[in-house]
This record gives structure tokens, sequence and C-alpha cells, in this order.
């Protein structure tokens, strides 16, 4: 190994902030230090060194540093590697679209419901197509919630059905229209060649041949979920890691109560 | 061996007792029934395969034919033994008669039960006598160049295409993997058929099919030779065509199984009289064939509190003992599951852990226990997760687990990496050596946390099995017993698959493979 690493003389650089030109951060400001992990389908050896530090450099980092390998399998060569990212974002010019919504508790929002629709919102989640996990429809809906944060089952001002995993588009849509939901959750965990996104848009069609589109609030929730992409395909918003029942239960409430102008 | 946790035998009886007329109450409704998936499975066994032109497999074409014929309550083995009779044609030829619309088995001539019993009993022989084979060259394989050490290292692979499995495979048999499970594509459970052939799509796993599992067994058996080390292959044997799963994982080598009913009715939705049917023909096969079963308890937790409910688990396990042993598998095939899973934030989780894994192994001794690692808490904090995995490793050398099924420290975020399990595997090895001997150097403080904890769940699931043998298991399922999970006793999909035995009715491998298994 070189002993880049631990260079000190190295850091001729401006170690002031400018978010303007922002750049990862090691332990130095501007020090641009990445943390790589991969795997190149060569034999481990000199060259599979050499097309590790070039495989880095062609991603935009300088001064690659390969601190292990071993090949895995023959044939295969996993890499730890760091290096050093010279190209900064401007950090004041970043925008994201995000579910237009006023944080509030569990309390509040059974309040506001109470003030604002006066009745029960019908709440229907499930993961739905192929997607075999519940952990994250189970975390919004069930009574217990996750880290603290009761589910929606807890919810005075909600009653909230959860099918489950693996309900297909059509299943969810008929449940949807028997209990007259006024919002679908659809959580999607683990999801392969982008299914999830193919899934996703077939729901929004199928709800706007039955023509119930615009009478749901419809919400996507998932680890690969972002609000953007939610938007993107259709839906109403999208909540990605760390989103918790009173996140999703603000924004149910908040925007039935936009569409009836209060 | 001497109780580390202090455990009070007579209350592990007592547990048993009601276990066993659970499942004797359980076997007593599946002896007077048989699904399609049960025929279908018959068919296979007596060497029907292939499909018809519309792609659909001669096995579901024959039942469809006697379901539409309304005849199959007298079962495929009545029928197709006749048609050998009458026509002279073998089960295969005869299959592909039905399938052109040639033939119809239900209106031939009909034969003495004695006669169709014999005209079949050398077919019958032929595939149970290759079952056996299959059993003894599994059994010289692992005398001739040896095996891995429990914990066995359990990984899966799940690309969809099976030639691209098969590269997965033999890098995690090179790293030192023990057991390769490839997971079948998202769905397959309930399809009420088995695809036919090599497959090279699926979603989050690839499908399982008998020309998928000769693939997989010829590549493990040549990564076995390379490395002196005896390579278990496991699929899963559950849903809808559980039996016809296991009937072709008899054929082709498989050695450990998924195979569970409670948890297809709790987590496929399956309904629970044919799954639990379809399970006891499986379960013949897979332990007539030497397969180590997995039960499915650890799914309880990922949607339960692990540490509310770890009694659940406990009584399952006795409940999926007692219904194994009725189907002829042997305790050292009896893989009964458990999970590492309680929220990582609880304090002493650890010791709770270790208590609920060191009550499993003394109370099943003999089974090889499979132990499941982390996934409802892991966060995709990747470094987290490893030392989560760690943990769960400690525990299972300690407490000497069966089958350890590999955490990768990327669950949650996407299908293993070929990277992810080799850091498992790695991180598995290191922590099996370092404590190899920890569990025979340490003991437990007498009524310390770890022993209380352990008897409180003891009691906890004795009070449960006495509920649940009051009830019936049905009865149970319905009210939600196991992973918060209510099922209706007639709902749930495959029910219409169900049928009472007719006076001819019979299963001549179930007989066999009871009689000559034990």
């Amino acid at each position: 190994m070189s002993g880049g690493l631990y260079s000190l003389d190295h850091k001729d650089f401006d170690k002031n902030l400018d978010l303007k030109s922002v750049r990862p951060y090691g332990d130095t400001m501007n020090d641009g230090k990445v943390q790589l992990s991969f795997t190149l389908p060569v034999p481990c050896g000199d060259e599979a060194l050499q097309a590790a530090k070039d495989v880095i450099r062609s991603m935009g980092l300088e001064n690659p540093q390969i601190v292990y390998f071993k090949e895995l399998a023959p044939g295969f060569t996993f890499f730890n590697a760091y290096g050093e990212c010279t190209k900064t974002i401007d950090f004041t010019s970043i925008h994201v679209a995000k579910a237009d919504v006023k944080k509030m508790g569990m309390k509040d929002i059974d309040e506001y419901i109470k003030q604002t629709l006066n009745r029960k919102i019908v709440v229907v989640g499930a993961s739905t197509g192929t997607d075999a996990h519940t952990v994250g429809i189970d975390a919004i809906m069930n009574m217990k919630g996750f880290a603290g944060h009761y589910g929606l089952e807890r919810y005075e001002m909600f009653e909230a059905y959860n099918l489950g995993s693996q309900v297909l588009n059509e299943d969810f849509i008929a449940k949807a229209i028997e209990l007259k939901a006024d919002a679908l959750l659809v959580s999607q965990t683990v999801t392969q060649k982008n299914v999830h996104i193919k899934n996703m848009t077939e729901l929004v069609e199928m709800l706007e041949a039955e023509g119930i589109r615009s009478k749901v609030v419809l919400v996507a929730g998932g680890a690969r979920i972002t609000h953007e992409l939610a938007k993107e395909i259709g839906f109403d918003a999208g909540f990605g890691p760390n989103s918790f029942a009173e996140d999703v239960g603000a924004f149910i409430a908040q925007e039935m109560a936009r569409r009836l102008g209060k | 061996m001497e109780s580390k946790l202090g455990i009070d035998f007579t209350k592990v009886g007592k547990a048993r007792t009601y276990a066993k007329k659970i499942a004797l109450d359980v076997q007593n409704f599946v002896k007077e029934h048989a699904t399609t998936s049960t025929e279908r499975t018959i068919c296979r066994l007596l060497g029907i395969d292939g499909i018809n032109n519309e792609g659909i497999p001669l096995p579901n074409v024959l039942v469809d034919h006697l379901k539409e014929n309304n005849a199959l309550s007298q079962g495929t083995a009545y029928y197709i033994g006749n048609a050998m009779i009458e026509t002279g044609m073998s089960p295969q030829e005869i299959a592909v008669s039905v399938s052109q619309g040639s033939i119809n088995i239900a209106r031939l001539k009909l034969n003495s039960p004695e006669d169709i019993r014999e005209k079949l009993s050398s077919t019958v022989d032929t595939t149970v006598e290759r079952i056996k084979n299959n059993r003894q060259t599994r059994s010289n394989f692992i005398k001739e160049i040896g095996e891995g050490k429990k914990p066995y290292l359990y990984v899966i692979v799940a690309t969809g295409n099976i030639y691209e499995d098969v590269v997965q495979a033999q890098a995690a048999a090179r790293q030192g993997a023990d057991v390769i499970a490839v997971i079948r594509s998202t769905g397959q459970s309930l399809l009420d058929y088995v695809p036919y052939g090599a497959t090279t799509e699926g979603f989050g796993g690839t499908f399982a099919t008998q020309e998928n599992f000769k693939i997989m067994r010829k590549a493990l058996d040549e990564v076995a030779h390379e490395t002196g080390k005896y390579v278990r292959l496991c699929n899963y044997c559950s849903g809808l065509c559980m039996p016809e799963i296991a009937a072709m994982g008899a054929l082709e080598r498989l050695d450990v199984m998924l195979n569970d009913a409670l948890y297809g009715i709790l987590f496929r939705d399956i309904n629970m009289k044919r799954t639990i049917i379809d399970q006891f023909f499986s379960r013949v096969i897979n332990g007539f064939a030497g397969v180590i079963i997995n039960t499915g308890e650890d799914n309880y937790l990922t949607t339960a509190d692990a540490y509310e409910e770890a009694h659940t688990v406990l009584t399952s396990q006795f409940i999926n003992e007692q219904l194994a042993l009725a189907a002829g598998i042997k305790p050292e095939q009896m893989g009964l599951g458990h999970a590492f899973e309680m929220d990582p934030t609880i304090e002493n989780g650890f010791l709770y852990e270790l208590a609920q894994a060191q009550m499993a192994r003394e109370i099943f001794p003999d089974a090889p226990l499979k132990y499941m690692p982390p996934t409802k808490f892991m966060t995709g904090n990747i470094f987290n997760g490893y030392i989560q995995d760690t943990l769960f490793n400690i525990i299972s050398i300690w407490t000497k687990q069966g089958i350890q099924l590999l955490g990768m420290l990327t669950e949650a975020i996407h299908t293993p990496f070929m990277s992810d399990r080799y850091l498992a595997i790695e991180n598995a090895q290191y922590i099996f050596n370092n404590l190899k001997n920890i569990g025979d150097e340490v003991t437990f403080k007498d009524g310390g946390i770890i022993q209380t904890r352990a008897g409180a769940v003891l009691d906890r699931s004795v009070e449960l099995l006495e509920k649940i043998e009051k009830e019936g298991l049905f009865n149970s399922l319905e009210k939600g017993v196991f992973a918060n999970v209510k099922r209706p006793i007639n709902g749930g999909k495959g029910g219409d698959g169900v049928f009472e035995k007719g006076k001819y009715y019979f299963n001549p491998f179930i007989e066999k493979m009871l009689k000559e298994g034990l």
C-alpha cells in the first residue's frame, strides 16, 4: 500500500466550507474522501489492482487507494478502496420535491381530522404485486407501529385495513371499492429489476380505468421510493426511509382537507 | 445433557403430549382427504413428466381430466393403474394420449383394486428404488469426501437465471458454504402447477423446476469433489405444489427443503386444509428421501414481536415436530426454525435471544435447528447490520445450532452481491472458530435473566398448546394464534383442490415409503 491515506503533506487545498462548492468529507474540509467497495470480474493479481484503480479514476476520483483485495471465486476480485472526489456541487441550488405537509403528532392529526372532516378516514394498505415484505406497510399501519411511532390502526380517526403482502392490483382495487377507501397506501420494499415501478404505474392506470383515481389519496412508501418518483408515476405522495405513520397520516388528512377546500 | 437453563422437563413432556394430540387430530382429517396436488405428485412419481402443446404440465392435464369426468375421488393411481391394464401403455404414454384427447381413462372398463395395485407395483418400486439410491449416493458422498461442520453455513442465490445461479452457487461453495438454497421466483408458491424445463427469467428468484434442480445438483457435486466437502442443495417445498416439489427433489437428490404448511397458511394465504393434506405427503417423501426439512417459525417474528411472541415459536416447533414424526421424519431431519429478530434497542436483548436459542437446543436435542438472521431491524446501515449478524453468529455457535442461514449486511437493500456472501461467510467462520467451545465452558447463573426468560417462555408455550389442543389447530389458526395473522378455515387459495377420498382411493407411495422408511 502506498502511504497516501495517512499523508499529512497533501492538504494544500482550500479548507474552508463553501456551500456553493461542496465535496465529500473525510476528516478535513474539502478532502473529497470517498469509501468504495466493489468486485471486478477479473482474476486476482497486479493487473486486477491496476484495473481497480482505473475504475476508480474513471468514476472521477483521484488518488485511488486499494486497501484490501481478495479473490472471491476464480475470476472475481473484491476490493475495498478509497479515492478523492475533485468535483464539487452547489448545495445552495438544490431543490428536492417533498410531500407538502405540515408536521403533526398522532393526537393533533386525530383532532385535525375531527375538525376539518368530522368523520373517520378509511385507509387501505398493502404490499402489492410480487413483493412479499410487509415490514414497511406494518410499520405504518399496525397498532404497534415502528421505533416508538404508533401505526395508523391506533389512531382514533383512521379506519385502517392492512391487506398484507403480495396483493394483486386488481384485488387491492376491489377491496378499496368495497371498503369505500379514502386513501390507498402502497408499500414496495424489496424489488428487483424495477418491477415496483411497473407495478405502481399499472395501479394508477387501473384506478383511472375504474374512475376512482381522483377520489382517493394515493400514497407510496418504501426503501427505494422518493416523493419525486411517486409523483412522476402518478401518486399523490411518496415516503422513503425514516418516514413514520404520523408523516403519512398528516399528509392524508391535510390532502383530504385541501381537496374539500378547507 | 444437563440443562443449562434449569428447564423443567416434566413441562416439556406435557407440551409434547398436547402437541401429539393436536397432530393426531390433524392426521385424522388428513387421512380421509387428498388434493389435486397430491394426485399430480403421484403422476410424477409414476414417471409422468413434460408439457402439452399449450405448455401445461402433463400431471396437471391428467388430474384435470379426471376432475372433469368427476372421477378424481378414486385417485390417479387407481385410474392410471387401470388404464395400464386396459391399454398396455406406460403412465407417460397414457398421459400423452389423454392430452391428445385420444383416450378417456375415466371411461375404461374397471379392474379390481387388487389387480390395479399389482399392475402398478413395478413402476412404484422403480421410483422408490431411485429415491433410495439417491439417499445412498448422498451418504456415500459424505462418507467418501466429507461434509462441513455444524452449524452448516446456508446461503441463498437468487438471480432468476439458473445458469447465473450456478456461477453464484459454485462461488459460495468454494468460499465455504455448506447449504445452497435457490430462492424461488416470487409468486411461485401460488402457482397451481410446477413450471417445466431450465428457466432463465424470474422475479426475486429462480423457478423451481426439475430441470433446474438437476442443473444445480450437478454443479454442486462438481465443486464438492474440488473442495472435498459435500454441498447440500435446498429448495422450497411449500405453496400449492408442496408434494410435487418434494417428489422432484427426491428424484434429483435435493438435501434440504423448506416444508411448512403453517407458513403457507399464515404468510401466503393458502387454504389450511389444502396445505395440511399436501404437507403430509410432502413430508412422507422428504422423510423417505433423507431430506432435512426446515420449518418456518422464524417468519412469525417478522410480523409479530420477537420478545412478546417468542412462546408461539416454541409452540409451533412442538406441533411441527409431531406432524413430522407422523410423516416418518426422524428428529435428525427436523430443521425446526427460529430467528434472531428482537429489537436491537431492547436492553439485554442478546440474553433473551441466547435463552431462546439454548432452549430450542435443549428441548429438541437431535434436531438440526435452522436459525434465521435478523431481517426486520436491518436498516440499510450496512456497518451496523454486520454487527447484528455477528451477534447472531455468536449465539449460533454458543448454542450449537444446526443450520445457520447467514445474514447479509445488505439485507433489505438488494439480493446479495457475490461480495456480500463472501463477507457473511468470513464473519461466520471467524466467529465459529474463535468461539468454538464457548457453549461447553460457560454456564448460566441459577435464576438469572437467561434461565428466568427460558422458563417463562416454556410456561406460556404449555398454556398455548393446551388451548390449541382444546380448540383444534384449524380453529386456533382462525383466531390468529401465530404471527398475529387470522385465516378463515375455508378461505385462502387452493381450497377447491381438496377432495374426500373415494372407496377405491389409494396412494401407493405413502404406503410404501412409510413402511420402508422406518
